[in-house]
């Protein structure tokens, strides 16, 4: 596949809060992503899409440096508001760009409340009234403190599924980043969660800049501005949502979309 | 072929029931609230106790504790966060060699290092033994509980923004902490059982003593001294804390399962 025929982005008003330039990734040997070139545009959901082994996730996990705690190594630059994510403390980018994975992971000794607040608790904020606050309004903000409310000390295991995950939502909006990736949030819940949690993106991205990888093309159409179609470890194609599932351009895209494979 | 499975059953059921009940039975009829407040009394006095013995027990294995705990829950927490290099592989190792030494080499050990160059026997000497004794159990339990946890919550914690250390000690350890309760309750529980290796290094008292400079009495050399006695009245007494020894360790059993039941409700 020919790097030259990757598109540009098509709205070059857009600020960029990511960049991806020439971006490898590899584990050990072997290489997940192959110059990748990618831009994420600020408050807008962008959906990553592909079949599996396509190394969307790896992706994903690059923009937060998570794919390092995995062993992973890469060459490029990623760059947050035009500075190398590389360059700085790990630590300190993940409060900017924070991450809800795939099953939903609270802390299992915490309470709801705990949970919520265990960004900011364990970097340091003891004011118990600066806590509440935030815990009610990230609560509020991945809908879920109408539910909650009441039981805030209860653990953050007797929630359901789709609660669970959005409780994940939660404790990642309390730390107040920029950028929220989303890695499959949505596939290990049942359609009715699932709904809500496509409706929570859609009131997120109001504020947030958004990422989120989905192997399920009609959430993608759904819910995202902007999608990116990988494949085999390199980006095949980005474009507005509307166009790339109607006129894509390339046709691995357009076989991908159709259901030929994957 | 079923038959003799039930019958294996049996045999191992047996040696409990043979111990229980025999202690039970020999031990019950002297027990009185005399044994836990009052000290040994001269051969042919009636009454008498083993309160001295039983402070003794607690004091020593609480130094072995306070030793070996920390000790087995740092190197346990090495091991699991960073146990995949050469020098933490001869550690595992070698724990689980130390895990098999019997525990009169320990004892003749803690002497050698200890008791001859202080001079005298100590009760402080015992605790190191116990220590000695416990820290394997309690390192390999801990490394266990903490590579039990899931990797997700340390995925959950990083991305969070939540340093490797911090994660590992505010969300890792807790999270691990009831299994790590239970290896320690284990420890303890072999700690409090054992004989030979205080026999050579807190070798006994058979008055009251709390300091640790000082030979100390336990409940197993109790039993050791007051067994082997010719005298009738003694060897009841033994039997009484035999059974005292096997209560506590069966108490202690139980906060086992207990503790364990929480971890699964939890999960």
């Amino acid at each position: 596949m020919d790097i030259q025929q990757i598109p540009k982005q098509q709205r070059t008003d857009l600020v960029e809060k990511m960049a991806v330039k020439n971006l490898n990734a590899f584990f050990g040997k072997t290489q997940a992503l192959i110059n990748v070139n990618l831009s994420i545009p600020t408050q807008k959901v962008l959906a990553i899409i592909g079949p599996s082994g396509c190394g969307k996730s790896t992706f994903l996990r690059s923009l937060n440096r998570m794919h390092e705690v995995a062993g992973g190594t890469m060459t490029g630059t990623i760059l947050l508001d035009g500075e190398d994510v590389y360059k700085s403390d790990p630590v300190v980018l993940r409060r900017r760009v924070g991450m809800v994975f795939q099953k939903a992971n609270p802390f299992p000794t915490m309470s709801i409340f705990d949970n919520v607040a265990a960004g900011l608790r364990l970097n340091g904020v003891r004011d118990k009234h600066i806590l509440e606050q935030v815990v009610e309004a990230s609560l509020t903000k991945a809908a879920l403190w109408d539910e909650v409310k009441d039981s805030l000390n209860k653990s953050g295991m007797s929630l359901s599924g789709g609660q669970q995950q959005r409780l994940c939502i939660a404790r990642t909006l309390a730390i107040d980043p920029e950028v929220v990736l989303m890695d499959e949030p949505a596939s290990a819940l049942d359609p009715i969660s699932t709904a809500k949690i496509e409706e929570l993106i859609y009131e997120l991205k109001k504020r947030y800049t958004i990422a989120i990888v989905t192997h399920n093309m009609q959430q993608a159409a759904r819910v995202s501005d902007y999608t990116a179609f990988f494949y085999v470890g390199q980006l095949i194609e980005v474009d507005e949502t509307k166009t790339m599932f109607t006129a894509p351009r390339q046709k691995k895209t357009e076989e991908y979309i159709t259901g030929r494979f994957g | 072929m079923m038959g003799l499975c039930i019958l294996s059953a049996v045999l191992v059921l047996a040696p409990l029931v043979l111990i229980f009940s025999y202690t039970l039975n020999q031990g019950l009829g002297s027990i009185n609230i005399d044994f836990f407040i009052h000290m040994p009394k001269p051969v042919g006095e009636d009454g008498g106790g083993m309160a001295n013995a039983i402070v003794g027990t607690l004091i020593m294995v609480g130094i072995g504790a306070a030793i070996g705990l920390p000790i087995g829950i740092l190197a346990g927490i090495y091991l699991a966060e960073f146990g995949n290099n050469p020098f933490a592989t001869s550690v595992r190792f070698l724990t689980d060699v130390l895990s098999g030494i019997p525990s009169i080499v320990v004892g003749v050990v803690t002497y050698v290092l200890i008791v001859l160059p202080m001079k005298h026997f100590s009760a402080m000497a015992g605790g190191v033994s116990l220590a000695i004794l416990m820290i394997p159990t309690v390192t390999r339990t801990t490394e266990e509980m903490i590579r039990l946890v899931p990797h997700s919550l340390r995925e959950a914690s990083l991305a969070l923004g939540i340093s490797n250390w911090k994660t590992t000690l505010r969300i890792i350890l807790p999270t691990a902490t009831a299994g790590i309760t239970t290896g320690i309750l284990l420890a303890v529980a072999r700690a409090a059982g054992e004989t030979a290796p205080l026999l050579f290094t807190a070798l006994g008292n058979r008055f009251w003593s709390t300091s640790l400079n000082e030979p100390m009495a336990s409940l197993t050399v109790f039993i050791y001294d007051y067994a082997r006695a010719p005298f009738d009245d003694w060897n009841r007494q033994a039997w009484a804390a035999a059974f005292v020894l096997i209560s506590l360790v069966f108490v202690v059993n139980l906060l086992f399962r207990y503790f364990t039941r929480t971890r699964y409700e939890s999960r």
